[in-house]
């Protein structure tokens, strides 16, 4: 078996004081295969986006802080590294795009200069074979006319043109990883479509392993080819999209699943989750979905759940349906 | 960008009316007769005869006022009621100290002020933010001619490596000349834009786009230099219209503490001679000055704005 | 349960009052309250001056002309002979009674036109906003001097000269404020109801866009003792022989081979006073008007 190009490995964030601190990522661990597609889903408040944001160690600090664990990219500790040597990870071997494209773009350089700048950190080019490498990557991302828009400053683009603006400007360096933390939030639903379709069309292309953070399990279902689901600050379920999709082992993924809007779904409501997330850190003792798990058992008050096996590839940390699952294949076992 | 610049540059021309009107108004009205006022309350009855009309004041209002706007346009604002000289020849003598005094404490406040800002913010919270802060603080509360009277106390008086007072002749006289009240009003310009130029970069510091900066491999000097800095000039041209401004104004109280030749100087002095024609030129001198640094502010906009410039 | 129904009626946090402000802007950081200390050492040196000035401010004396700072007097004397510390706490007087009523009778002017610009809008709000935008482009100390120029000096002169620099200023924001409150339903609600304009403003709009006011008058009140002093330096403001800080160094400035005492003194206590009077308005705005702090 190959080393995957990144392991995360009992990754945590805290927030606020070191004495008393706030865990917004709490041990978590997952990987990506050169070339694959993981995506990460949870609500706002469940560690995602931290978890994204320490890969180039780009949690702000203060008040934030990584506080333990190891992010192997192609083998070595990213977290090891000195902090001057992370500038020259980002952007050539990981690259990222964020959620707001609105504000993401500086608004006083043009885009011609943005996107050379990615390439003018990275790799050894004069301008006029930088401008002609801006030119391509505006061509590969879609965007009109890229010999009359490089001069262009973002205020002139729509939302959209400037997600594929932040794409370009993130596969300049050839990355073998490009993180995308709700990419298409901000966008119109026919315009998220085009990004997506986008974003897989530029991993085929050039073979870039793209880690996928959302909070709709639609979008991820659509891109990724693995699933991690996050819940106050942990992994609560992890897996390859089908099985998942079709065998949900969580409490939590089987809600989620649920509220997903469906063309053929007879309800007139879609399907709420009772309750709302934890605050972060405040679940010191237990699984944190116990509040709004129907399944709960007094031992999830107690013990934490860790992740159990539900098959080759599929794991989840639920008491209740691990239970259930090891009766089952036991029965099978011994007709 | 062409259309922006002709419409600030039509938009001035009813400013400098409205600017000229309220001089006027100033002047003519505000406080009762100007004949009273330059001659005293004790004047007789022809001597205010022969002041009223020698200053064009028998005449009604509205002619009065057309005089007025024409003796501007073709730069015939009367004659000094002491010296007789024209007040235009006045203003031009003086002008150029007030204007190389301006351009001299700017240019150091804005090169010291706008680093020990850069130096405060990317410092936050630690000892240099904390010195940058007490600077500016104590920058915003000491009066210019205070300080200027401390210097002159200090290395003037007693130490003897700066002359006293006046403006200077030759140019090396008077570069000599300008120091110390150049650094006067340079401390308060470089507390204010320090103080700014930290505001601004710290609320630069936290938007997305300094973010994109990092995510894509820039170090932190590119970072500050190339991304922050150049947004946070946009808050800072503001300032340094607002400070050109107060520089000007303090200008006129540094004048008077290094009996510089300036037109604050001419101005106060003709304040307090009851020069009535004089003290007109040099409101209208100071009314046109902030007329014109507004201008050039919004015009340097278009410089570090692209979305004023690129439509 | 009907209990409990009065209950919710309970505003949920309920609104500050004036001690709790207190409090929070006195005595939570040490700055704001070392600066209110000063600022009420001061008020106190002002309030007390006939008592606490070891000299008659005015009185002259040819055989000690010039001393520098002794048992007899702190500060020394300047080229009349009169006591400069005494000079200095008479001349306290001018400067915080200037710098307490100009804000104050400004805001009153400028809140005035702000209103009714915000509220009326039209015409009226487009020449009072024309001539604001105007005059606020002005340095306070330059429109100061030109008003000055055409006044001349005495008391209420000066208070209306400083008052008039920062009339744009509260005028501006008044405007502004009323704009937005002006929006608010329970206004339109008065409003469709018919109740009277003047009721609304008094009931409805001053009580809702008075907290930046407040705010503006504690930041302006360093601006308008150092303006006083700024005038009496330029000799157009308080008048010598009556003692200001800012004549005391316009006379010492004469006088430097004399003694530079009433320089060195008058200038540092305009300086800590207007010092104070920052940090304590920087905290006043923190608490009353937390938006705009940063």
């Amino acid at each position: 078996m190959t080393a995957p190009l990144l392991r995360i490995e009992n990754l945590s964030v805290e927030f606020g004081p070191r004495a008393n601190p706030i865990r917004v990522v709490d041990d978590v661990s997952f990987e990506i295969e050169a070339g694959g597609s993981v995506g990460v889903v949870g609500e706002s408040g469940s560690g995602k986006s931290m978890t994204s944001l320490s890969i180039l160690r780009l949690v702000p600090e203060p008040p934030g802080r990584i506080s333990g664990g190891r992010i192997l990219f192609d083998g070595a500790d990213l977290l090891a590294l000195p902090r001057n040597q992370m500038p020259d990870i980002r952007g050539r071997d990981v690259a990222m795009i964020f959620q707001e494209p609105m504000s993401s773009l500086n608004p006083v350089m043009t885009i011609g200069d943005q996107i050379g700048e990615a390439i003018l950190l990275h790799q050894d080019l004069n301008s006029a074979q930088r401008r002609k490498r801006v030119l391509e990557l505006l061509r590969l991302v879609g965007i009109p006319d890229p010999a009359g828009r490089i001069d262009a400053y973002p205020h002139q683009f729509s939302g959209g043109m400037r997600q594929r603006v932040m794409i370009a400007m993130a596969v300049a360096c050839n990355p073998r990883l490009l993180i995308a933390d709700e990419p298409t939030t901000a966008l119109d639903v026919t315009i998220q479509a085009q990004v997506l379709a986008l974003l897989k069309d530029v991993r085929q292309r050039l073979g870039t392993a793209i880690l996928l953070i959302s909070h709709d399990l639609g979008i991820i279902a659509d891109s990724c080819e693995r699933v991690v689901v996050m819940y106050a600050g942990r992994v609560v379920e992890e897996g390859d999209v089908r099985s998942i999709f079709r065998n949900p082992a969580h409490p939590y993924t089987r809600a989620l699943l649920k509220s997903i809007p469906r063309l053929d779904d007879e309800r007139d409501r879609l399907y709420q989750i009772p309750g709302s997330v934890p605050l972060a850190g405040s679940v010191t003792q237990g699984c944190a979905f116990r509040a709004r798990c129907p399944l709960r058992v007094e031992t999830c008050a107690v013990d934490r759940p860790p992740l159990f096996a539900f098959g080759p590839s599929h794991k989840a940390a639920c008491w209740v349906t691990a239970e259930a699952a090891q009766a089952r294949s036991a029965a099978e076992a011994s007709p | 960008m062409a259309r922006y610049i002709f419409w600030r540059l039509a938009d001035s021309i009813p400013t400098v009316l409205l600017v000229l009107t309220l001089v006027f108004i100033a002047m003519r009205i505000l406080p009762g007769d100007p004949a009273i006022a330059a001659l005293g309350d004790n004047a007789l009855p022809d001597q205010i005869a022969v002041f009223r009309e020698k200053m064009g004041l028998n005449v009604p209002l509205w002619r009065q006022y057309l005089n007025f706007l024409h003796g501007v346009v073709t730069l015939d604002l009367g004659r000094s009621l002491i010296s007789n000289t024209p007040v235009v020849n006045l203003l031009a003598h003086h002008l150029p100290y007030t204007i190389e005094l301006t351009i001299a404490a700017t240019l150091i406040g804005v090169t010291a002020g706008i680093p020990m800002g850069v130096l405060a913010a990317t410092h936050r919270n630690r000892p240099a933010d904390s010195a940058v802060r007490l600077y500016s603080l104590v920058g915003y509360a000491i009066p210019d001619f205070y300080l200027g009277a401390l210097l002159l106390i200090v290395f003037s008086l007693n130490l003897g490596w700066f002359p006293i007072n006046g403006g200077g002749d030759d140019f090396p006289s008077r570069m000599y000349h300008i120091v110390l009240p150049a650094l006067t009003l340079a401390f308060l310009k470089s507390a204010f834009m320090g103080k700014l130029a930290r505001t601004s970069l710290l609320e630069v510091f936290g938007k997305d786009y300094v973010r994109t900066a990092r995510a894509k491999g820039a170090r932190e000097g590119r970072v500050i230099y190339r991304h922050a800095l150049r947004n946070a000039m946009l808050p800072l041209t503001t300032g340094l219209g607002m400070s050109l401004l107060a520089t000007l104004s303090g200008s006129v109280a540094v004048e008077l503490v290094f009996n510089r030749p300036g037109i604050g100087t001419l101005l106060i002095s003709g304040i307090s001679e009851r020069d009535y024609a004089v003290i007109q030129g040099g409101v209208i001198v100071f009314a046109l000055f902030v007329v014109v640094v507004n201008l050039m502010i919004d015009l340097l906009y278009i410089v570090v704005d692209p979305r004023i410039r690129v439509q | 349960m009907t209990t409990a129904s009065i209950d919710t009626f309970e505003p949920v946090s309920p609104a500050p009052s004036r001690l709790e402000i207190f409090r929070q802007v006195i005595l939570a950081r040490p700055a704001t309250l070392f600066a209110a200390i000063v600022i009420l050492i001061f008020v106190l040196i002002a309030l007390l001056a006939p008592w606490l000035a070891p000299y008659n401010p005015l009185a002259q004396s040819f055989l000690k002309i010039n001393k520098p700072p002794s048992a007899a007097n702190w500060l020394g004397t300047d080229q009349f002979g009169r006591d400069v510390l005494s000079r200095m706490i008479y001349g306290s007087r001018n400067s915080l009674i200037l710098g307490l009523l100009s804000p104050a009778l400004a805001a009153v002017v400028g809140t005035t036109l702000g209103v009714v610009a915000g509220y009326f809008g039209g015409i009226v709000d487009r020449v009072i906003s024309r001539i604001v935008d105007l005059l606020i482009s002005f340095p306070e100390l330059l429109l100061a001097i030109i008003i000055a120029a055409a006044l001349g000096g005495g008391f209420w002169n000066i208070v209306v000269v400083i008052s008039a620099a920062f009339v744009p200023g509260f005028a501006r924001v008044a405007r502004a404020q009323t704009m937005a409150v002006r929006q608010e339903p329970y206004v339109e609600a008065a409003v469709a109801v018919g109740v009277s304009t003047p009721v609304i403003i008094l009931r409805h709009i001053i009580p809702n866009i008075a907290a930046p006011i407040v705010v503006l008058m504690t930041l302006w009140t360093a601006s308008a003792i150092r303006l006083e002093a700024s005038l009496s330096f330029l000799g157009i403001g308080t008048q010598p022989p009556n003692p200001s800080w800012g004549n005391i160094i316009r006379d010492g400035l004469n006088n430097l081979f004399g003694s530079p005492w009433p320089v060195i003194g008058a200038g540092f206590a305009i300086t800590c006073v207007v010092l104070a009077f920052n940090v304590f308005g920087d905290a006043v705005r923190d608490i009353l008007d937390p938006e705009t702090a940063q």
